[in-house]
C-alpha cells in the first residue's frame, strides 16, 4: 500500500466538511470527491486520514466508501478509461470500441498498462446515450467515438496534453 | 408547439444568471413568494396535473401535500439528479444548459413544502454538471434568491450540490437518502414514506430534475395553461431522450401524447442506414420492449401502459433489424446484476442466476429448458423485494421472451444469433 499524505489544502477542506451537515457521516462522500481530485484513487491509509479528519472510525468510512464504484482503488492507471457498454452504446459498437482499446494498449479490460499510464474499465450507462459510443477518462467525457478519434485521444494523452 | 423547458436550450450562455434573467428567468419566484401561500402553490401544482418525471409518474402536488404541516421537525427538499436509468440523458442537459430554471423550481418548491434546506443529489460522473450547478447556486446567493430572507419575504433556504458515487440504486429515493446520510445506498422499506420519515428521519420531498424545472412555468402561466398541454391525465411536455439506431439521437421536448412514430421519424430523422425498425424500449431499460408494430403508440403514461409498457423516464431506445434481442437481454442482465445493492436475496441471487443463464444462451451453451427456467426465476423476484429494482430487473428478460421467444429458441438450437449483427464502430 502506497503511503500518501493528503496535502494540507485537502486536509483543511475535509476538516471543514465535518460540521457542515446534520450528521458527520454525510461528509464522507464529499470528502472522497476532494481526495479523488487530488490523488485519483484511494486505499485504507487514505481512508484512515479521512476518518481522523471527520472524527469517524475508519470502519465507518470504509463501509460506506466500498459501496460506491466511482472512486477507483489504488492501482488504477494515471488515465482511467471507462467505456460505457450499456445498451445504447452497445447498439452503436461499444464492444468493438473496447476491443479496439485493448488492441491499441495491449491490455485487457480491467488491466493497467505496465507504464502505469492507462487502465481500461467497462462501466454502465454514463448518461450520454445520445452521443454513443461514449467513454470517460478521469473526469472528461469523450463522445461519438470512432477509431480515428480514439487514436487521437490516446496520442494526446501519451504526450501529456 | 412552443417549447417550455428547452425554450432557451440553444442559447450558449443561458447557464449564466444574467442571461437567464434577461430571458424571463426569476420572475416566477417573486410571484410565488408574494402572491401565493405555500398551500396555494401545492393546490396550483395539483391542478396543473404535473406528474413526476423520474419514472413513476406520481402527481407532484399530491406528494407535496403529504408533508405534515404541524410537524416541528425541519423539512427537506431533494432534487434527484442521479440520472442512472440507461438510455436517459435529459437531466444532464437541463442541468448543464439551464441550471437556473432548475434552481428557481427548487426554491419555489421548497417554499411550498416549508423546507429550509435542499440538496441536489447528482450522479458522481457528472463532474461538469456539478460544477455548473455550484456556480449557478453561488450566483443565486449573490442576487439574494437563496440564503436568508429571500427577496424580503422572510423565507430562508440553503441549497447545495451533493455528488454521488456511481451507484445506480442511489437514484431510488430512499437509497438516495441513505447515501446523503453517509451510508451504503441500501433502500429502506416503505412505509413510512419520505414525506413523513425521510432524510435524517425528517419530512422530505424528493423530485426529479425535470419535474422541478417545470414549476416556475406553472407559477408564471397558471395551472390551467399547463393542464391544457399534452393529454388529460399526462399533462405538459416531456423530454424524450432518443438513442440507438436513429439518425438524429438527442433530447426532444414534445407534448405528452406525441406518437412514437413522430419522435423517431420526424424528429429523430428515422432509422440509421435505412434499415428496418425492429423494436423500441420506450421509457428506459426498466420498461418492457415494444415491437415495431406499436410504433403509432402515443407517448404518455396511460397510452404506454395500455400498450403493455411504461413511460418511465422517457428514454426511447431504438433498435433496428440487426439487433439480437437475446444479446440485448443478456447485456441488461449484466447491468442489473452489477447494480443490485444486495439487500434482498431474490434480487441479489436472482439477478446473478439470470445473468449466468443469459450468458450461456448467448455463448451457444443454452439448454432447451433455459427459457422456462428464466421465466421461473423472474416470477420469484418480481414483487418479492424491498425496492422496485427487483421488478425492473426482470422486465427485459420477460418482455423479450414474450415478444421474441423464437430468437431465444434459435439461439439455443443453432448456437448463434438469428440476425446478422453487422459492424458499428469504425
Ligand atoms: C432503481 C431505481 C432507480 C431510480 N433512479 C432514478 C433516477 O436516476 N432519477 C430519478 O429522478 N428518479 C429515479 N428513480 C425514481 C425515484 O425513486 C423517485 O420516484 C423519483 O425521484 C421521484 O421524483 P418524481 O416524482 O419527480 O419523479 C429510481 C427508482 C428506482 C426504483
Ligand atoms: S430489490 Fe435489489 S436493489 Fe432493491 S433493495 Fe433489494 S437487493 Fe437492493
Ligand atoms: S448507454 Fe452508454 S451512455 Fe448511456
Amino acid at each position: 500500500m502506497v503511503q500518501v499524505m493528503l496535502s494540507e489544502a485537502t486536509q483543511k477542506k475535509i476538516a471543514k466538511l465535518k460540521d457542515r451537515y446534520p450528521e458527520k457521516k454525510t461528509a464522507i462522500l464529499p470528502a472522497m470527491h476532494v481526495v479523488f481530485k487530488e490523488v485519483g484513487y484511494y486505499n485504507q491509509n487514505i481512508l484512515k486520514q479521512i476518518a481522523d479528519l471527520l472524527e469517524l472510525s475508519q470502519m465507518e468510512v470504509s463501509e460506506t466508501v466500498s459501496f460506491y464504484t466511482y472512486f477507483p482503488r489504488e492501482g488504477v492507471g494515471k488515465y482511467h478509461i471507462q467505456v460505457c457498454t450499456n445498451l445504447s452504446c452497445s447498439l452503436l459498437g461499444a464492444e468493438e470500441l473496447v476491443k479496439y482499446l485493448e488492441y491499441k494498449l495491449k491490455i485487457k479490460a480491467g488491466q493497467t498498462t505496465t507504464d502505469g499510464l492507462f487502465t481500461i474499465s467497462t462501466v454502465e450507462c454514463l448518461g450520454s446515450c445520445g452521443t454513443a459510443p461514449v467513454m470517460q477518462i478521469n473526469q472528461t467525457y469523450y463522445e461519438n467515438l470512432t477509431k480515428a478519434k480514439v487514436d487521437q485521444i490516446l496520442e494526446d494523452l501519451k504526450k501529456g496534453k | 408547439m412552443e417549447k417550455i423547458l428547452f425554450k432557451y436550450i440553444d442559447v450558449p450562455d443561458q447557464y449564466e444568471i444574467d442571461t437567464y434573467i434577461k430571458n424571463g428567468g426569476y420572475r416566477a419566484l417573486p410571484k410565488a413568494l408574494k402572491e401565493y401561500s405555500p398551500n396555494d402553490l401545492i393546490e396550483m401544482v395539483k391542478k396543473s396535473g404535473l406528474r413526476g418525471r423520474g419514472g413513476a409518474g406520481f402527481p407532484a402536488g399530491l406528494k407535496w401535500g403529504f408533508v405534515p404541516k404541524d410537524s416541528p421537525n425541519p423539512k427537506f427538499l431533494l432534487c434527484n439528479a442521479d440520472e442512472g436509468e440507461p438510455g436517459t440523458f435529459k437531466d444532464r442537459w437541463l442541468i448543464e444548459k439551464d441550471p437556473h430554471q432548475l434552481i428557481e423550481g427548487i426554491i419555489i418548491s421548497s417554499y411550498a413544502i416549508g423546507a429550509h434546506r435542499a440538496f441536489i443529489y447528482i450522479r458522481g460522473e457528472f463532474a461538469f454538471g456539478a460544477e455548473r450547478l455550484k456556480n449557478a447556486i453561488s450566483e443565486a446567493y449573490q442576487k439574494g434568491y437563496l440564503g436568508r430572507n429571500i427577496l424580503g419575504s422572510g423565507f430562508d433556504l440553503d441549497l447545495e450540490v451533493y455528488r454521488g458515487g456511481g451507484a445506480y440504486i442511489c437514484g431510488e429515493e430512499t437509497s438516495l437518502m441513505e447515501s446523503i446520510e453517509g451510508n451504503r445506498g441500501n433502500p429502506r422499506l416503505k412505509p413510512p414514506f419520505p414525506a413523513s420519515v425521510g432524510l435524517y428521519k425528517n419530512p422530505t420531498v424528493i423530485n426529479n430534475v425535470e419535474t422541478l424545472s417545470n414549476v416556475p412555468h406553472i407559477v408564471l402561466n397558471g395551472a390551467l395553461w399547463y393542464a391544457k398541454i399534452g393529454m388529460p391525465k399526462s399533462t405538459g411536455t416531456k423530454i424524450f431522450s432518443l438513442s440507438g439506431h436513429v439518425n438524429r439521437p438527442g433530447n426532444y421536448e414534445l407534448p405528452m401524447g406525441t406518437p412514437l412514430r413522430e419522435l423517431i421519424y420526424d424528429h429523430g430523422g428515422g432509422i440509421k442506414d435505412e434499415r428496418e425498425l425492429k423494436a423500441v424500449i420506450p421509457g428506459g431499460v426498466s420498461t418492457p420492449v415494444l415491437t415495431s408494430q406499436l410504433v403509432n403508440v402515443k407517448m404518455d403514461f396511460e397510452s404506454l401502459f395500455e400498450a403493455g409498457s411504461l413511460l418511465g423516464s422517457g428514454a426511447v431506445i431504438v433498435m433496428d433489424e440487426t439487433t439480437c434481442m437475446v444479446k440485448v437481454a443478456y447485456r441488461l442482465s449484466r447491468f442489473y446484476e452489477h447494480e443490485s445493492c444486495g439487500k434482498c436475496v431474490p434480487c441479489r441471487e436472482g439477478t446473478r442466476w439470470i445473468r449466468m443463464i443469459m450468458a450461456r444462451i448467448e455463448n451457444g451453451k443454452g439448454r432447451e429448458e433455459d427459457i422456462d427456467l428464466l421465466l421461473d426465476i423472474c416470477t420469484n423476484i418480481a414483487g418479492k423485494t424491498v425496492c422496485p429494482m427487483g421488478d425492473a430487473a426482470v422486465v427485459p428478460i420477460m418482455s423479450t421472451i414474450q415478444k421474441f421467444r423464437e430468437e431465444y429458441e434459435y439461439h439455443i438450437k443453432n448456437k448463434k444469433c438469428m440476425v446478422d449483427l453487422g459492424t458499428r464502430f469504425v
